[in-house]
């Protein structure tokens, strides 16, 4: 009964909350939700982008994201209001200009509410490489840089002082939290990627007491939505990805029951 | 020069002498603006190895910001620091933002980064006083009790240099006395250079020095006892404060024999 975009789409749904579980739980640790927020609206301007320059969209979007991180990265250093501000304006542009841009490309009908909401089931061969490379480059990134991105976790004045490069370190992040942003947005949409970041990461807190078990309980609890998402998806036919949302979602409610206290002092 | 220790680690007493001539860290010149507010004016700041100066000034005076520039997380827009090379610092920040959504405990906040032994890690926390809360979450120790967590990170760096950021803020009396002890005793201990940042003029008067008090510029440096005779000191901290600090100090005045006064003896050119 089960057809091949199916496992396609189990695969790659797993692969990426395998890099969304860490990365969003810097993203809780650090209370950057907003940043990914903010990448997840440049996401039509690179489909926008890749239409013009005749790249994958996906590929597209990857690097427009990447582009917008690093922006970013410059104007939290020497924002001339606050960042908060400076990030609601360009996002909103971002998200507007590329709105127009798509509008003119008349001959090419875009399907928006697959980037809107996402579509987990039209995954194909190329992006299941796409979704998988950056996979593991972002874990390998990530174990390599593990102990600096817990220094700066922890404050980056202590970081820098004992020597962290605490600006490359948060690029690294950033960017690392683009790549997820691109590739999730295939999956549940732009208007719900920064939830399959933010949501395991959260209901993960209540099952961890260390750091690195945070982020595999994080990992984990994403995959298992995604399974559990798809199926129930195939069984009442409703949208896969807000399924899948809605079972971390679950996973979140009931961390709440679990009293954190006794977790740690066990 | 070679820094040499002795078997326990700690420095041995030739090379504290030797270490003592130069400085470990010096500042000079340095200057600071945040758009056209001026932060620091040409600010000169040095510290020796077993030597405590203690930085003073009202809010704003742009201690923290000095503080930051002589750790190298900020750069000054002029001006130059001069790190005796390969100077290990050990920091302990004002405070630290602690969310409980992030799972560390004291123990894994200590050894993030370098792995310690734990006959050290127990050592350490004896020394500070905080071997009862090893186990605990870092998001539920108190303020007090995470100065404490500060500086034990910062002693198992085995720092040449240690800049501790208000150490004191949040403290309770009765372990306040406690923590000057300790200060003293670690400098002993370790022959290393301490740099305070302090509003607490007990401290300052007991345990330091030299004290450099800041108003942007350097507006008087030296030991407490001339700071406290100083009419700039006076202007800025009030007649009061100062008066209490020289009748305090003529009382309290001691050398620490430990250690030869590593301070060359005319060292007034910032005043």
């Amino acid at each position: 009964m089960f057809a091949d975009f199916f496992f396609r789409a189990l695969i790659g749904g797993i692969a990426i909350t395998l890099a969304a579980g860490p990365i969003g739980c810097f993203v809780v640790w650090l209370q950057v939700a907003y940043f990914g927020t903010a990448l997840a609206h440049t996401v039509l301007l690179g489909v926008a982008l890749g239409y013009l320059l005749s790249i994958d969209p996906a590929l597209a979007v990857l690097i427009t994201c990447f582009l917008f991180a690093g922006c970013l990265m410059l104007l939290e250093r020497r924002a001339p209001v606050s960042l908060d501000t400076v990030l609601g304006v360009l996002a909103h542009i971002a998200l507007a200009g590329g709105l127009v841009a798509l509008a003119f490309m008349e001959q090419m009908r875009v399907d928006l509410l697959g980037y809107l909401f996402g579509d987990i089931l039209s995954i194909g061969h190329a992006d299941l490489w796409l979704i998988t490379g950056t996979v593991a480059v972002t874990l390998t990134a990530v174990s390599w840089q593990w102990h600096n991105l817990l220094a700066i976790t922890i404050d980056r004045d202590l970081a820098a002082a004992e020597g962290v490069p605490v600006e490359r370190v948060r690029l690294l992040l950033i960017f690392l939290l683009a790549a997820v942003i691109a590739i999730g947005m295939k999956m549940v949409g732009m208007l719900l990627v920064v939830a399959l970041v933010i949501i395991p990461a959260a209901a993960a807190r209540r099952f961890a007491s260390t750091p690195e078990f945070m982020a595999i309980m994080a990992a984990v609890i994403g995959a298992i939505s995604v399974g559990a998402g798809l199926m129930v998806s195939l069984a009442w036919d409703i949208p896969a990805g807000p399924a899948i949302v809605l079972v971390s979602g679950i996973f979140f409610l009931a961390g709440l029951a679990n009293p954190v206290r006794k977790v740690f002092r066990s | 020069m070679p820094v040499i220790r002795n078997g326990n680690g700690l420095l041995t007493d030739e090379t504290i002498a030797g270490l003592g001539r130069t400085p470990l860290i010096k500042a000079l010149k340095i200057c600071v603006s945040l758009g056209r507010r001026s932060v620091l004016e040409s600010v000169d700041i040095e510290v020796h190895a077993g030597e405590i100066v203690t930085l003073v000034g009202l809010n704003g005076a742009g201690k923290s910001t000095l503080v930051r520039i002589l750790l190298g997380i900020i750069q000054p827009d002029e001006g130059t620091v001069e790190r005796r090379p390969g100077l290990k610092i050990g920091y302990s920040p004002q405070r630290l933002r602690r969310d409980p959504i992030f799972p560390v405990t004291v123990r894994r906040f200590l050894t993030l980064g370098t792995p310690f032994a734990p006959e050290r890690l127990e050592a350490v926390l004896q020394e500070v006083g905080a071997s009862a809360i090893l186990s605990h979450p870092m998001a539920e120790v108190s303020g007090g009790e995470l100065h404490r967590v500060l500086l034990a990170r910062a002693l198992l760096r085995n720092p040449e240099l240690l800049v501790l950021d208000e150490p004191l803020a949040g403290v309770d009396i009765a372990s306040q006395s406690e923590l000057y002890g300790l200060l003293t005793r670690i400098r002993d201990r370790y022959g290393c250079g301490i740099l305070l940042v302090s509003h607490d003029l007990h401290l300052v008067m007991k345990e330091t020095d030299k004290v450099v008090c800041l108003n942007k510029h350097v507006c008087c440096s030296g030991t407490p006892r001339e700071i406290a005779r100083d009419p700039a000191f006076s202007t800025l901290f009030g007649k009061h404060i100062s008066e209490w600090l020289a009748a305090y100090s003529h009382s309290h005045d001691h050398r620490h024999d430990a250690l030869e006064d590593p301070a060359p003896p005319n060292d007034k050119e910032e005043s």
